[in-house]
């Protein structure tokens, strides 16, 4: 009995180890094993929803049946950009998508810019927990909080006119398109809530590609003669366009394709989001909900060939 | 007419490390000054003071006599060049290069003309259009050096600028630096480890341990001279007879230094002449340099001591590794060191 455990287990390892010097030898049949699952994910649930989501797009719906015929068509297309409503909604969208990565970027500039270089590695620690912490809260919560905050009776509107700045958001509520009767129900609340929520995503990619610029070329270009400035638009910026774009990407896709936030704060007005949830649901309308959904890819695409033609991927 | 650059009673803590403590060292316009010290000594700390990526504690920094304390590196009319050489990942050979001009709003024709006269001093007039990425070590370090002359700076730092080439280059580069700091009439900073590279460059040398200044002294006087023990092992590699074997040997209790080259063997059966020091000893290592063979032998009383000659011998004679030899040294070649 003991002896027949004796021998099971060297018996074992041998087998274990020969197995370990086959994949070694194999070392490309090894890598395909492991990427397999991946890949299969990736090729087929991934890419393939995304080819079915084309294709639908260029099915229409017949209007008399409602009913979706199998053929290709630009009738969806044509009726994407010929609408006026339609055009609408994806310009205020792309407005408010470039508006929010905007005002991302310049706020998280700072912080990543701290975390990357000045803070000690405990501050650190605590600015990735503090910046990453809201996104442990359910989204669906923060939003709802948002919207009492915002609101008439909210702690903002109380909290700007104890320090006297009521004035101040009066003027910016009466100011036509960002205006509206409370920030709640105003373009320009909308815009804070979309920048609180996104600027992580803007924050993290920020402060990685920062934390990548050495030290010694900052200090190259001081020592050269340039001034703070001029270090921080020559060296700085351009280093650190990487991981701007891939901020950029986050910020910007995400506004695009939101649908919860636009339905619960701000003005009445349409995104793209809601739609494609609204055409795909009680409309029924799958084609025009596919059409909408190639909007923001098609966005993010140019925007990509335009951030590459600018140089931001050269210094990667 | 001012020193170039002038220390006075300047210190530099990071928390409770005295980095630089209570230095004071004047170089001359247009000499070779190389900082000598073993990592942590403080060298590079003062380079960056001088530079003004640092600030000193307390103390004061002067360059060519005019008071730069708290004065940003941008307002000094000194260039660096940097250990990894720092080039700007995002531009090419000559747009480095000509940084220095463009944020000193200097014209582009300017630019263009001065980047490539000084790619032409490092002889990489060809260059200006490749990637830092395409060059290999030496021709970043040369495109470093256009960079950083292309200011005109009264003071060039160096540091450690040889350190990540390999041997063949990093000699020619010295030779090269040499006559460059001998055309450009340009005061040379230059920090290093290497005891080699400072001897065969610099006109001074301050060997620094701990912060502080050991020595400082021509190459030849750091060398024939060492004052301490630290110097003496650090520049010159030489054997340090501390007080007790000392007073056995020589009668006074006084720690000296004897270079390995200056002993040689003896039999231990020949007899000793007058003005020689003789010691009796054990082979334990030989080193084979080709020129030259390094002994390790151990003393009676445990100490080990190197000696460099030329092998074989002069007798022909050689000594493996167990063999009993009696080394001598010539008395009037042993330096009294001070007790630090």
């Amino acid at each position: 009995m003991t002896s027949a455990v004796a021998t099971a287990v060297p018996e074992f390892r041998r087998w274990a180890r020969g197995l370990s010097t086959f994949f070694y030898r194999r070392s490309t049949f090894y890598l395909l094993l492991l990427l397999l699952p991946p890949l299969l994910w990736l090729g087929t649930v991934y890419l393939g929803s995304l080819f079915a989501l084309l294709l639908q797009s260029f099915y229409a719906i017949d209007e008399f049946t409602a009913t979706v015929v199998p053929k290709l068509t630009l009738e969806t297309y044509r009726q994407l950009i010929t609408h006026p409503a339609n055009v609408d909604i994806i310009l205020r969208t792309l407005a408010m998508a470039i508006a929010v990565t905007l005002a991302c970027a310049v706020i998280a500039f700072p912080v990543a810019n701290y975390m990357a270089r000045y803070a000690s590695p405990r501050m650190k620690a605590f600015f990735y927990v503090g910046v990453m912490l809201p996104m442990w809260t359910s989204y669906l919560v923060k939003v709802y909080a948002w919207r009492l905050i915002l609101a008439k009776q909210g702690i903002l509107n109380w909290g700007l006119t104890v320090v006297g700045l009521d004035g101040a958001l009066e003027t910016a509520l009466t100011t036509p398109v960002i205006g509206g009767p409370s920030l709640a129900s105003s373009y320009l609340g909308m815009f804070i809530v979309f920048v609180y929520m996104w600027l992580p995503f803007m924050i993290l990619p920020l402060a990685a590609a920062l934390e990548r610029v050495p030290q010694s070329l900052i200090q190259a270009s001081a020592d050269l003669g340039a001034r703070p400035r001029q270090t921080f638009w020559g060296v700085v910026l351009p280093l650190a366009l990487p991981g701007l774009a891939a901020g950029s990407v986050f910020t910007f896709s995400l506004t695009l394709g939101d649908y919860i936030i636009p339905s619960v704060v701000g003005a009445p007005g349409y995104f793209i989001g809601m739609m494609v949830y609204q055409q795909q649901g009680t409309a029924g309308n799958i084609p025009l909900a596919a059409a909408f959904s190639v909007v923001p890819i098609v966005l993010i695409a140019i925007y990509l060939m335009l951030a590459k033609r600018m140089g931001a991927f050269d210094a990667l | 007419m001012p020193s170039a650059i002038e220390f006075q009673h300047v210190s530099r803590q990071f928390g409770t490390l005295r980095a630089v403590d209570d230095v004071n060292l004047s170089v001359e316009a247009g000499e070779f000054f190389a900082l000598l010290g073993p990592s942590g000594s403080g060298k590079t700390t003062c380079l960056r003071l001088i530079a003004g990526f640092e600030q000193p504690n307390s103390g004061k920094v002067l360059l060519n006599g005019a008071d730069v304390t708290g004065v940003p590196p941008y307002d000094r009319n000194v260039n660096t060049v940097f250990q990894d050489y720092a080039l700007f990942p995002h531009m090419n050979v000559a747009e480095n290069v000509a940084y220095g001009l463009r944020v000193r709003g200097a014209p582009i024709e300017e630019q263009r003309q001065r980047a490539a006269e000084m790619l032409a001093l490092v002889q990489l007039e060809s260059f200006g259009d490749r990637a830092p990425t395409q060059l290999s070590g030496g021709q970043k370090q040369r495109v470093a050096l256009a960079r950083a002359l292309i200011n005109r700076p009264a003071v060039l730092l160096l540091d450690e600028p040889l350190g990540a080439l390999d041997l063949k280059l990093r000699e020619a580069m010295q030779i090269e630096l040499k006559n460059l700091q001998r055309k450009l009439k340009i005061t040379f900073v230059y920090v290093t480890h290497d005891q080699g590279e400072a001897l065969s460059m610099a006109d001074r040398v301050a060997v620094f341990d701990r912060g502080r200044i050991e020595q400082l002294d021509t190459p030849r006087g750091l060398y024939m001279r060492p004052r301490t023990a630290f110097v003496a092992r650090f520049v010159g590699g030489a054997n340090v007879i501390e007080h007790e074997l000392a007073r056995r040997l020589t009668g006074f209790a006084r720690t000296f230094a004897i270079r390995p080259e200056m002993m040689s063997f003896y039999s231990t059966t020949s007899t000793v002449t007058d003005g020689v020091i003789s010691c009796a000893a054990t082979v334990i290592d030989v080193q084979y340099h080709g020129a030259t063979s390094r002994w390790q032998v151990r003393t009676e009383d445990g100490s080990v001591l190197a000696v460099v000659r030329p092998e074989p011998g002069v007798r022909g004679d050689s000594y493996a590794v167990g063999n009993k030899v009696r080394i001598v040294w010539p008395r009037d070649q042993m330096v009294m060191l001070e007790q630090s």
